[in-house]
């Protein structure tokens, strides 16, 4: 059906409306709960690009959303759905944590890398069992990815508080990492070249997580791995007929996206907390789903939308601070209506507008 | 191990496995007709919040009841419209309906009630109590039978006992019914159903109203009968378990009970082995035994499914040929 319309329809017009639609209904629960929604928006646009270290909050924030929005769509092009981006974070961070406090005095050239490596590696192990499961024993990946979600967290539980844990400290989390192992934060390099920037937790992470994107859309689009992912989410039946190891490319998919999820740690634990602290994704993951299925699953469309969900964030904790009953679970409610609207009722608009389009085009101007 | 604590584990499991049998059943007949049920953990949240908020404030554990079967209902005809009428993809959907309430029921509650997303907790007035049975005091000295009766049969809420009474009621609407052989047919192959002149729709529908009805029970029995009042997150993946008993029980009533009976012995003895010291292993830490339900539920989705084969249209959109 997306062959009927050109793309700035299909690609700008139709999610415009259904972003329009979630909004108009996120309207409604604040009015539900005695907020005035046109007074909100404005605190909303405000709080998120109305001064520099507001934008500097909003790519913080995208910069995690990038991360968990591949991490949702890499699986997706291969015909799955990875629920697990909040666990695979976890185990990431739990790698980033590893590295850093072993790596203290070497220069960040080297640490950076390894630690980039351990994150990777911590994300696509917590989602590669799941994904085995799926091809080996048909377990639905959306459960298992679930459960999964619930393990890390135990498993970081029990870590954080029996092993991990700073001596003497009260709360879950671990001494703070070696000095060296610090990102270097936005402001700061905006002060080297002169430039007066207030302080935001943006970091060098923002560049990784562009790169990361970039990548992504080269090997989705013009590798032969991608490729073999894309036909396996197209027809399975037919991908395997072309003697392309469904299996192997599915296990591929997720893992890559677990990866993906993984490097959130390097934005959180390495970028901002600089320690490992209990429950630091705080839903990123969840994010990420509304993230990639607004982004239609593109790499690119994925960085527009994790930075227009950044500046939901940035700007609903300017609403939290404003009215005390907007929590950041007034989020989570736009998450699900962004989530419902883009994915799950796409095709409600796209049916009208497809026809309306057609009629357009056969009636000469 | 004495007779008393055998018979308060197996006690608590019949009161843990009170949720997950109605959401099961919720699930069977969304499944059976096709819709995969990915929002039951959306829709008894939703259910357990409108159950104890309504309770809460008109005093009637039967209004809230009421709304929580009312609310459930509703959250399963979008996850209706979504899948039947628009043909959207259904997992999404009902994610997309999980994460809506999980973020919706706290936001409403605070602005409602100011306790942080909570619910005021009820009185007993306002909830479904324990029901002592008849004979109760009679047979409390009798050996063996006396703690049987009191602990094992009697002591449990309204809920309970329904959720045991729906069981056999659902497995007879779907198999004795030409209600429930339309439903399954329209899970198998809409088209000979459609071809019989039957709405594939409205049968779908239909499946999905009674399959809010049951969620709703389930969620109902959470904040106003097992417990006394909503918590956020209350529901903790029991959805999703409830989903993987379904599988589990091949998408059949009476296997797919005793997989709900399985999660919920296991959520007993988990309460139970907290902080006890285990022949072999000594004091297993606490966090690994409360991940136990989690890791047997990945357990069983992969070890033991078998031959188990889903409804042939599950998931797939509904479009007339022509």
């Amino acid at each position: 059906m997306s062959r009927d319309l050109p793309w700035p329809i299909d690609y700008v017009l139709i999610p415009a409306l259904n972003l329009a639609l979630a909004f108009l209904a996120g309207a409604v629960v604040l009015g539900l709960i005695g907020v005035s929604p046109g007074a909100a928006l404005g605190t909303l646009l405000d709080g998120a690009f109305g001064s520099l270290d507001g934008a500097g909050y909003t790519l913080y924030y995208a910069t995690t959303f990038i991360f968990t929005g591949l991490a949702v769509a890499i699986p997706y092009q291969a015909g799955l759905f990875n629920i697990g981006g909040e666990g695979q974070a976890m185990l990431g961070g739990l790698g980033v944590t590893i590295v850093c406090q072993a790596m203290g005095g070497y220069p960040l050239w080297l640490v950076l890398p390894l630690a980039i490596g351990a994150a990777m590696i911590g994300g696509a192990a917590w989602a590669a069992l799941p994904a085995v499961l799926q091809v080996k024993r048909g377990s639905h990946i959306v459960i298992t990815t679930i459960m999964f979600n619930f393990l890390a967290s135990a498993l970081m539980t029990y870590l954080l508080i029996d092993m991990l844990r700073a001596p003497g400290d009260p709360s879950p989390e671990t001494a703070a990492f070696p000095a060296s192992t610090a990102l270097p934060y936005a402001h700061e390099w905006a002060a080297h070249l002169g430039l007066a920037m207030e302080e935001s937790p943006l970091n060098l992470s923002f560049v990784v997580a562009l790169i990361l994107a970039f990548l992504v859309w080269l090997f989705i689009r013009r590798s032969l791995w991608g490729y073999e992912i894309r036909a396996t989410g197209h027809n399975p039946s037919a991908a395997a007929y072309a003697a392309i190891p469904v299996d192997r490319v599915t296990v591929l998919a997720v893992c890559l996206g677990g990866a993906c999820a993984g490097l959130v740690g390097i934005n959180e634990v390495m970028g901002v907390l600089h320690r490992l602290v209990l429950g630091f994704t705080a839903g990123a993951g969840i994010v990420g789903i509304a993230v990639a299925l607004m982004g239609r699953n593109h790499p690119f469309g994925i960085v527009l939308s994790a930075i227009l969900f950044g500046a939901l964030y940035q700007g609903g904790a300017e609403l939290a601070f404003d009215y005390p009953q907007v929590t950041r679970d007034i989020i989570v409610v736009m998450d699900g209506l962004v989530i419902l609207f883009c994915g799950a009722l796409e095709n409600m608009l796209r049916v009208p507008v497809t026809r309306a389009w057609a009629r357009w085009r056969t009636v000469p101007a | 191990m004495s007779l008393i604590d055998i018979l308060s584990v197996l006690a608590a499991t019949i009161r843990l496995a009170t949720p997950l049998i109605l959401a099961t059943l919720g699930g069977l007949f969304s499944e059976r007709a096709g819709v995969i049920a990915l929002g039951l953990e959306g829709m008894m949240l939703a259910a357990s919040f409108a159950a104890a908020s309504i309770a809460t404030i008109t005093g009637s554990p039967w209004l809230g009841l009421a709304a929580g079967m009312g609310v459930s209902m509703t959250i399963s005809l979008i996850h209706g419209f979504a899948s039947v009428t628009q043909r959207g993809d259904q997992v999404v959907s009902g994610m997309a309906l999980n994460i809506l309430v999980a973020g919706l029921c706290p936001t409403l509650g605070l602005a409602w009630f100011h306790l942080g997303g909570q619910t005021p907790a009820l009185e007993h007035g306002q909830r479904f109590m324990p029901i002592v049975l008849p004979l109760a005091d009679s047979l409390a000295d009798v050996p063996l039978l006396g703690p049987v009766w009191n602990i094992l049969i009697g002591g449990h809420n309204l809920i309970v006992y329904l959720a045991i009474l729906l069981l056999p009621l659902s497995a007879w609407l779907l198999y004795r019914t030409a209600f429930g052989l339309r439903v399954r047919a329209v899970g198998e192959n809409p088209h000979a159903v459609d071809a019989a002149g039957l709405s594939v729709a409205g049968l779908r529908y239909g499946a999905l109203a009674v399959s809010g009805m049951l969620v709703g029970l389930a969620g109902a029995d959470l904040s106003i009968a097992e417990g006394a009042g909503f918590g956020r997150d209350m529901t903790a993946g029991r959805g999703y378990v409830a989903l993987a008993a379904l599988i589990f029980g091949k998408w059949r009533p009476a296997p797919a009970f005793a997989a709900c009976l399985l999660f919920a012995f296991c959520d007993a003895l988990q309460v139970r082995l907290q902080g006890v010291a285990l022949p072999i292993m000594g004091v297993v830490p606490v966090q690994m035994v409360e991940a136990l339900p989690y890791l047997l539920t990945v357990f069983l989705l992969a070890g033991f499914v078998g031959s188990a084969r889903a409804p042939h249209a599950i998931g797939v959109p509904f479009v007339k040929t022509r």
